[in-house]
């Protein structure tokens, strides 16, 4: 860390973030209250939390931020709020046989649920072996990690939105930051509201179609439950068949959720404002929209061919081979492309050629300003356009070309950026999948190649699922200490997408 | 507006030739900022030099702002020529005219008609562009220009000696029903043609009638060159080069631009979209072929300098370019550069000027276009109940009216009447008319 960072402003104000995280805690605790489980360890997390927080407030009575301490400031809280969430796990399962208790495992979770990721730990998920209400912190902390715990702090802090520009720019996915009201904490205050609005909507129909007798196990409970991990692109769910324990009518409905997840929700607010065509017109969207709908329909044409052998083991087929076709390859692609994480079937058990389908798609990530994890959709277009320009400058070395995404020019330094950080992507991603590989075979650990680029993947594109013992209905519980740490550290610096983490350590300040 | 008293701010080269081109019929005070130009321009034109800043009142005021009719501010500045035109609207009910280099200020302007303060904006880099355009289009062409709302076209044609119409006459030659044989350039000479007429080569030819005729002259004049000019190559990336560009562009044609300077490069290629920009020197044969700009129909050279322009234009005819359009800034230069090569020489002053001269005409000219330097004009007039023209058959109407008048088109409610000896104009009607420049005064005044 840089010798000039004020990092005792930061630290007071991860301290609010971090006190301000308590009041998120009545949520489990008011599930705790009506399910009469956990009542107190909900009590005694949200008091603990309270006193950290206050703790770290002491460093710095009037924290003032500049470029680094921002910076800080972001990394700081995501990892602060990541450990303090263990807090519920470690409590809940103290004295019990739960793999949570171990506070490796916790972070592992926590820190899984707040960057949206997905992959779990928990040994036996089901109501049985958890209470409902710390299965319910554990989609909270996802819904609450999606569209950024900063972005949350700068819509009710004040004291945040003097520099919230930047903090947001730090936390939000994609390559720069749009703003859509005159100050910060309009636009801040707007993402998050139509973030709740999308959340409401889908809760709404899930629980509509329970009431209607057309979903019996989707009671309030699971509607909220997974209200609060689908925007997020998360991927938890408290039912440990995930979405396959549903019907194919609930399946059909997370479907459009999850794509929605995974589009920049500066899209909508423009929808909102009647401006239909930016949503339209806009060259990411577009390309995220047409990804979706071509790779799905290759998967498709894939699981009808038999890519999918048991496809009626799971997912209550009962349409016929076509309609399950279409819906699990439209459900997987949904949930995997922009790093959502849900599964419908163990696609771990399907035809290589169906994995090769479901690992390109992994590759892709949401948009930017979308609460999807990954490279992102509007870097690989920028990757790809530069290299057609590279192609055709080399056959026409006189030629002038700028890159363009919908006939806007795209700054020379921004493509810079762009390229630095895919390669550094693509880099970390395989250099952490030898580590956790060669760190697995020390301990006896039996890993598959796949295995072993799945983990780290899945975790630094924020994703969730991999392959082979760690499909959806799998678990990252036989890790070693050393490989989770290692995955927590990935999916911590995938959900800020590498930079700020780096830069800090670096010293430099540049952001992709 | 019959413009008396003329104020034109900033004495560059269009200011300079806009007041040398007024000076003779109007009182011209030219305000500029540099003292040496004042100095030059007190010798050099007949107009009263005010070294000053244009923007500023007390030398607006100097100028005679109150008494004078019209404001061209033309410096080099568009701001200072809006704020000048804006100043100048304050005190006087004067007509003011501004001129810029930036398209959006234009389409602000078209945007909301009087915006600014100014009642007339020209942009001399986008007139120079379009003109380079209408004459790309249509094959052999040194001049083209479009009246009455695109329903007529006049275009001035240089006869080959080889071409199938030298020799011919008048009546012979003119197979087009709506099409007008308006003047012949001979040497010096300004022949009004009749049907007896006999063409030669050489010969320049003024042509008026609807736009199909006068492609399908052009065709015959011009055998073997093509009248869609689809590969189009520009040299320079100065803000001719980039309106050029532009212009044809928003006509859907993809062209190519070549600029030296890597930075100018890079911005031209961010603006122009559909553009291919290549950086490279132009006057480099071994880039030109490699390039095949040898196989362009046109090149259009708009460097800053009319000797590079003319070198490109020669390189460009050596490699076997059909047709070279060159930007020729220095009017002394244009019959110099059409004499040793370059198919046809544009000056942006001579375009700008051909849109602000209308304004100090009767109110009835809606548009003028100059040829061969001002020796004669083509001018589109509205005709009212009082012309000379209006009511009785032309082959009586015009025999009343200075020699030199030709009649090329008319129009009437949108549709094009091609004026014979029998037809009888009304008032309304907008006639398209060739005129010798001395002889247009007295026209305007009786029709």
């Amino acid at each position: 860390v840089s010798r000039d960072v004020d990092w005792r402003a930061s630290v007071a104000l991860v301290g609010t973030v971090v006190k301000y995280l308590a009041v998120t805690m009545l949520v489990p605790l008011v599930v705790a209250l009506v399910y009469g489980d956990d009542v107190l360890v909900f009590v005694a997390s949200i008091a603990i939390t309270v006193g950290v927080g206050l703790v770290l407030e002491q460093l710095d009575d009037d924290p003032d931020l500049g470029t680094r301490e921002a910076l800080l400031l972001v990394s700081l809280s995501w990892l602060a709020v990541s450990v303090v969430g263990t807090v519920p796990y470690l409590l809940a399962g103290y004295g019990t046989a739960s793999t949570l208790a171990n506070p490796v495992n916790a972070l592992f979770e926590s820190t899984s649920g707040f960057t949206t990721t997905g992959a779990t730990v928990l040994g036996e998920i089901s109501t049985d072996r958890h209470s409902h209400a710390v299965l319910m912190w554990r989609q909270l902390t996802q819904w609450l990690g999606g569209m950024g715990i900063i972005v949350l702090m700068i819509a009710i802090l004040p004291e945040l939105a003097v520099n919230g520009a930047q903090l947001m720019q730090s936390e939000a996915p994609g390559p720069e930051l749009q703003k859509l009201t005159p100050k910060i904490v309009g636009t801040a205050r707007a993402l998050w509201l139509i973030y709740f609005g999308f959340t409401v909507l889908y809760v709404a129909i899930l629980y509509g179609l329970h009431l209607a007798g057309m979903a019996p196990n989707m009671d309030l409970y699971n509607a909220v439950a997974h209200g609060f991990t689908t925007l997020p692109t998360g991927g938890f769910s408290p039912e440990a068949d995930s979405i396959a324990a549903f019907r194919p009518i609930v399946q059909w409905v997370v479907i459009p959720f999850m794509f929605v997840a995974g589009v920049n929700f500066a899209l909508f607010w423009h929808v909102l404002q009647g401006e239909v065509r930016v949503l339209l017109d806009d060259p990411e969207f577009r390309t995220y929209a047409g990804a979706s709908a071509v790779i799905a329909a290759v998967l498709a044409v894939l699981l009808f061919g038999g890519a999918a052998p048991a496809l009626g083991d799971l997912g209550g087929t009962t349409e016929g081979v076509t309609e399950n076709s279409l819906r699990q390859a439209a459900f997987q692609i949904a949930s995997l492309l922009n790093s959502t994480g849900y599964a419908t079937a163990d696609f771990a058990k399907w035809g290589t050629d169906a994995q090769a389908v479901l690992l390109f798609a992994m590759f892709i990530g949401g948009s930017a300003g979308s609460t999807g994890g990954g490279v992102k959709v509007v870097r690989w277009l920028v990757v790809l356009k530069t290299i057609r320009r590279e192609l055709f400058t080399t056959a026409n070395p006189n030629t002038v070309q700028p890159v363009r995404l919908a006939g806007v020019v795209v700054d020379e330094e921004a493509i810079r950026g762009i390229m630095a950080f895919t390669l550094l992507y693509v880099l970390l991603l395989f250099g952490s999948a030898v580590v956790i590989a060669v760190d697995s075979a020390r301990v006896g650990y039996d890993l598959t190649t796949l295995e072993a680029v799945s983990a780290s993947l899945a975790t630094i594109g924020n994703i969730g699922p991999g392959f082979g013992s760690l499909g959806p209905f799998g678990s990252y519980l036989n890790f070693s200490p050393v490989s989770k740490l290692l995955m927590v550290f990935l999916m911590w610096i995938g959900r800020l997408e590498i930079v700020p983490v780096l830069a800090l350590v670096v010293g430099g300040l540049d952001r992709s | 507006v019959v413009a008396v008293r003329v104020i034109v701010v900033g004495a560059g080269e269009v200011g300079t030739s806009i007041a040398d081109n007024l000076a003779e019929s109007h009182d011209v005070v030219v305000v500029e900022r540099d003292p040496s130009v004042v100095e030059d321009l007190t010798y050099a034109v007949d107009v009263l030099p005010i070294q000053g800043d244009g923007t500023d009142m007390a030398v607006l005021r100097e100028a005679g702002i109150e008494d004078a009719d019209m404001l061209i501010a033309s410096t080099d500045n568009d701001e200072a020529n809006i704020v000048a035109c804006g100043t100048a609207k304050t005190v006087g009910d004067v007509f003011t005219v501004a001129r810029v280099k930036r398209r959006n200020l234009l389409a602000t302007w078209r945007g909301s008609e009087g915006a600014f303060g100014v009642d007339f904006m020209v942009s001399s880099d986008l007139l120079t562009a379009e003109a380079i355009f209408r004459i790309s289009g249509v094959a052999g062409a040194r001049d083209v220009d479009t009246f009455a709302g695109g329903l007529v076209r006049m275009a001035e044609f240089e006869l080959r000696e080889d071409c199938g119409m030298a020799g011919q006459t008048v009546q012979e030659a003119d197979r087009w029903p709506a099409l007008t044989f308006a003047a012949v350039f001979r040497e010096e000479a300004v022949l009004v043609p009749t049907g007896d007429t006999r063409l030669a080569g050489g010969d320049r030819v003024v042509v008026i009638g609807s736009p199909d005729s006068v492609t399908e002259f052009a065709e015959a004049v011009a055998e073997g060159e093509t009248n869609d000019a689809r590969d189009v190559v520009i040299v320079g990336g100065s803000e001719v080069g980039f309106q050029t560009a532009r212009t044809f562009e928003d006509h859907g044609y993809a062209p190519r631009l070549v600029e030296r300077d890597p930075d100018r490069a890079r911005e031209l290629a961010e603006d122009l979209p559909r553009t291919t920009v290549l950086q490279n020197d132009a006057t480099d044969v071994d880039f030109l072929e490699a390039e095949r700009v040898d196989d362009a129909d046109v090149i259009v050279a708009a460097l800053s300098s009319d000797e590079r322009n003319l070198l490109v234009s020669m390189l460009a005819e050596r490699i076997g370019v059909e047709r070279s359009v060159s930007v020729v800034q220095d009017p002394e230069y244009v019959d110099l550069f059409e004499t040793v090569g370059v198919d046809v020489a544009v000056n942006p002053r001579e375009e700008t000027a051909e849109e602000i001269i209308r304004f100090t005409r009767d109110g009835a000219t809606e548009k003028v276009a100059m040829l061969e330097h001002d020796r004669a004009e083509v001018l589109e007039v509205e005709l009212d109940e009082e012309s000379a023209l209006v009511g009785r058959p032309l082959s009586e109407a015009v025999p009343d009216l200075p020699e030199s008048i030709v009649v090329g088109a008319a129009s009437r409610s949108g549709t094009l009447v091609t004026p014979r000896g029998d037809t009888v104009l009304q008032a309304g009607d907008h006639a398209v008319l060739f005129a010798e420049t001395d002889d247009v005064e007295a026209i305007v005044a009786v029709i």
